[in-house]
C-alpha cells in the first residue's frame, strides 16, 4: 500500500539524484516537474495544517491552566505554563472511568458477535445449499437499503416491551446484524476455490470444520477489516445507546460525554481532555491497524457513520 | 489448513472417484446434491436470521403498522386512526422545513466532500514523502467520536476565543457567528462534518489510484501525455466508478444527519431552528413529545425519500455506465 506503485524519483524527491546530464528536454521537465512538486508538497502541507490544527489546538487547551483557556487575542504557549489538571480531574471522575469501562465492554461484545453472526451467515450463504436459501438472501440484501435511523421509533418499542431498556442487552442486540457486512463476506467466500473444501470433505471434515479451519482462515484479511470497522462503528455509536440508557452508570462514552459537556459547562480544559480521551483508542487503534483499514476501505467500501 | 490440503492429495488421487463416500464404515453418506455443497447450512444462517428478524424485519413492519395509530408512550394506548397520521404530516411545515434542511445539507456537503477527498488523493498519490503521514492527518478525524468530533468544534466556533475566528482575525477577515447566527448555522455543521469524515471518501479514492496499472500511464507517456493532460483524459476517466460509489454512499450518509447537529446545538436545532434535520424532528415527535405514531409515519415518509433518491442514482449510474 506504501508508495510502491509510483515513480522512484517522484516518491523520493530529496534522495539522492544523478546530476543532470543533458540540457536539452530534461531540464525543462525537471524544471517543470519540480515547480509542481513544491505546488503539491505545500497543498498537502496546507490541508494537513487545516486537519490537524482542531486536534493539535484541543490538545493544547487540554494542557492549559483553565484560566488560560479563553484568553484574547489567543495564546499558543500560556505564561502560567502547562498542567495536567485536566486529565487528572477527569479522571478522578468516577462517571468517566464507568463510561469508558461500558464503552469497552459494549464494543468488544459487539464486535465479537457481529463477527460472529455475519461470518457463518454469510458461510451459509455462500457455501450451503438450503431450500429457501435464495429469498432468504435477499430479505437481507433487501436490508442493506433500511437505514437504522428509520428504525428508531419502532426499536425503541420492541426493546421497552423485551424489558431490555437500560441495559447492556439492549444497547447490544441492535447493533448485531449489518446485512451489508454479511454480503460483503459473502462475495468473499464465493471467490474460495471449492477444491479446498473438497479436499477437506474428502479427509472427513464436517461443515463447521471446514468453516472454521478452511474458509476462515483464508478470510483473515476481510473478517479483519470488517471487524475494524465493526468495532470502531460500536465505539462510535451514540443515537442508539443515547435513546435506550438514562442510567448513567449504564451509559457509554459518546453519551456520557455529552452530559459532561452540560455538567461542565465551560471548563473547556476539561471538556477538551475527556473529548480526547474517549478518542484515543481508536487514535492507537489507526497506528497499529492502519494496513487493514486501508485496505477494507478499498475493498469494502464501507464504513461507519 | 495447508496440512489437510496435502493429506487429501496423498490418500484420494482422484478427487472425482470418492463421490459416493468411502469414509470409514460409510457413515458419511452424503445426501447434497455434490461435494460442493454442504449440509446443515441452514443452522450457519439461523443465529443472524433470528436476530435480524427480531431487530430489524419485525421493526420494520412493527413500524409501518405503528404509522397507522394514535400510539403515545405515556398512555400506553394505541388507536387506529388509519390514515390520519399521513394527512396530518403533508399539511406540517416542520416536516417541509427539517426535510428541506436535510435535503440542503446533503447538497453542501456533499459537493466538498467529493472534491477535496479527490484532490487529498491525488495529492498523497503523486508519491510525495511521508504516505503515512498525510493518510494519517486526513483520515484521523474520522475515527473520532461524534461526541469529541463535536466538543472540539463547539470551542473553536466560539465568537470571541475560538481558533476559526481566530485564524479568520489573521486574514483580516470579520468575525464569523459560527453558533449563533441563522445566516451560517447549517454552514458550521456541513465544516464539522467535511472536517470529520473526509477521510474516508479519501481512502477509496486513494484505493482506487492505487489500483490503476503503471502500464496504463507508460502507454500514455509513449502517446506523449503528461501533467495535466494526464490527469483529465486518464486518471479522472479512471475513477468514474470509485467517483459513482463515493457519490452514492456519500448522498446516503448525508441525508441521515442527526448525531453532529443535534449534539453540536444542544437539541436546540441551531439559532432560528435553522439545523434541525428531519431526523431531529422525528426524534422530538417520538421521544419528548411522546407522538410515536406520527414519529413513525415520519419515518417512512423519510425513508420512501430514501429509496426514491437511491433509485434515481442507481438510474443515474446505469445509464452513464451503458
Amino acid at each position: 500500500m506504501a508508495a510502491t506503485s509510483t515513480g522512484v524519483d517522484v516518491a523520493r524527491p530529496d534522495a539522492p539524484r544523478p546530476l543532470r546530464k543533458s540540457r536539452e528536454g530534461v531540464s525543462r521537465a525537471q524544471q517543470a516537474s519540480l515547480l509542481t512538486r513544491s505546488a503539491i508538497a505545500t497543498a498537502l502541507a496546507v490541508l494537513a495544517v487545516a486537519w490537524l490544527a482542531p486536534l493539535f489546538w484541543a490538545l493544547v487547551t487540554s494542557l492549559k491552566y483553565e484560566a488560560d483557556t479563553t484568553t484574547v487575542p489567543l495564546e499558543l504557549v500560556p505564561e502560567a505554563g502547562f498542567t495536567l489538571d485536566a486529565y487528572r480531574s477527569v479522571l478522578s471522575n468516577d462517571n468517566l472511568i464507568t463510561w469508558f469501562v461500558n464503552s469497552t465492554v459494549v464494543t468488544l461484545v459487539v464486535t465479537a458477535l457481529t463477527l460472529a453472526l455475519s461470518t457463518t451467515a454469510a458461510y451459509g450463504f455462500s457455501r450451503t445449499s438450503f431450500r429457501g436459501r435464495g429469498l432468504l438472501f435477499g430479505l437481507v440484501v433487501a436490508g442493506i437499503m433500511v437505514p437504522p435511523q428509520i428504525l428508531l421509533v419502532p426499536l425503541y418499542q420492541q426493546v421497552l416491551a423485551m424489558g431490555l431498556a437500560d441495559t447492556y442487552a439492549g444497547i447490544i442486540l441492535p447493533q448485531l446484524v449489518v446485512p451489508a457486512m454479511v454480503f460483503i463476506l459473502k462475495k468473499f467466500f464465493d471467490g474460495i476455490p471449492r477444491e479446498l473444501e473438497e479436499a477437506a470433505r474428502v479427509d472427513g471434515a464436517g461443515t463447521f470444520r471446514i468453516f472454521w479451519q478452511v474458509v476462515m482462515p483464508l478470510s483473515r484479511s476481510i473478517v479483519a477489516a470488517v471487524g475494524i470497522f465493526v468495532f470502531i462503528g460500536a465505539w462510535n455509536n451514540f443515537l442508539w445507546p443515547f435513546i435506550i440508557i438514562s442510567d448513567p452508570d449504564l451509559m457509554t462514552l459518546p453519551v456520557g460525554l455529552v452530559q459532561v459537556q452540560s455538567s461542565f459547562g465551560v471548563r473547556y480544559a476539561q471538556v477538551m481532555a475527556s473529548a480526547l480521551l474517549a478518542g484515543l483508542p481508536l487514535i492507537v487503534i489507526f497506528m497499529l491497524f492502519q494496513r487493514q483499514i486501508v485496505r477494507g476501505v478499498a475493498t469494502t467500501g464501507l464504513g461507519g457513520t | 489448513m495447508s496440512a489437510v490440503g496435502s493429506a487429501a492429495q496423498t490418500t484420494v488421487p482422484a478427487p472425482g472417484a470418492v463421490l459416493d463416500g468411502d469414509a470409514p464404515g460409510g457413515v458419511r453418506r452424503r445426501r447434497g446434491p455434490s461435494l460442493t455443497t454442504s449440509r446443515g447450512g441452514f443452522w450457519f444462517v439461523l443465529p443472524f436470521l433470528v436476530v435480524y428478524a427480531l431487530f430489524t424485519l419485525w421493526p420494520i413492519v412493527y413500524g409501518l403498522g405503528m404509522s397507522f395509530f394514535d400510539t403515545s408512550l405515556i398512555s400506553g394506548g394505541a388507536q387506529f386512526v388509519g390514515l390520519d397520521n399521513y394527512a396530518r404530516l403533508l399539511g406540517d411545515g416542520e416536516v417541509w422545513r427539517t426535510l428541506g434542511i436535510t435535503l440542503l445539507f446533503t447538497l453542501l456537503s456533499t459537493v466538498p466532500l467529493v472534491l477535496i477527498s479527490l484532490g487529498m488523493a491525488l495529492l498523497v498519490h503523486t508519491g510525495t514523502r511521508g504516505q503515512w503521514f498525510w493518510r494519517f492527518a486526513y483520515f484521523a478525524p474520522f475515527l473520532l467520536p461524534v461526541a469529541t468530533v463535536v466538543l472540539i468544534w463547539q470551542w473553536l466556533f466560539q465568537g470571541d476565543f475560538g481558533l476559526v475566528n481566530g485564524a479568520l482575525g489573521l486574514v483580516g477577515l470579520p468575525d464569523v457567528g459560527w453558533l449563533s447566527d441563522p445566516a451560517v448555522g447549517l454552514w458550521s455543521v456541513v465544516v464539522l462534518t467535511v472536517w470529520w469524515t473526509v477521510g474516508f471518501n479519501f481512502l477509496l479514492y486513494l484505493a482506487a489510484l492505487q489500483a490503476i496499472p503503471q502500464t496504463v500511464y507508460e502507454a500514455a507517456a509513449i502517446d506523449g501525455a503528461a501533467g495535466w493532460r494526464r490527469l483529465v483524459s486518464i486518471t479522472l476517466p479512471l475513477l468514474k466508478v470509485t467517483t459513482g460509489l463515493v457519490l452514492t454512499l456519500q448522498v446516503l450518509a448525508s441525508l441521515k444527519l442527526f448525531d453532529q447537529a443535534y449534539i453540536l446545538y444542544g437539541g436546540s436545532g441551531g439559532p432560528g431552528g435553522v439545523a434541525a434535520p428531519v431526523l431531529q424532528y422525528v426524534y422530538d415527535t417520538g421521544f419528548v413529545n411522546y407522538r410515536l405514531g406520527y414519529a413513525a409515519a415520519i419515518s417512512y415518509v423519510f425513508f420512501l425519500i430514501i429509496i426514491v433518491v437511491s433509485l434515481v442514482q442507481a438510474g443515474i449510474s446505469r445509464r452513464r455506465s451503458a
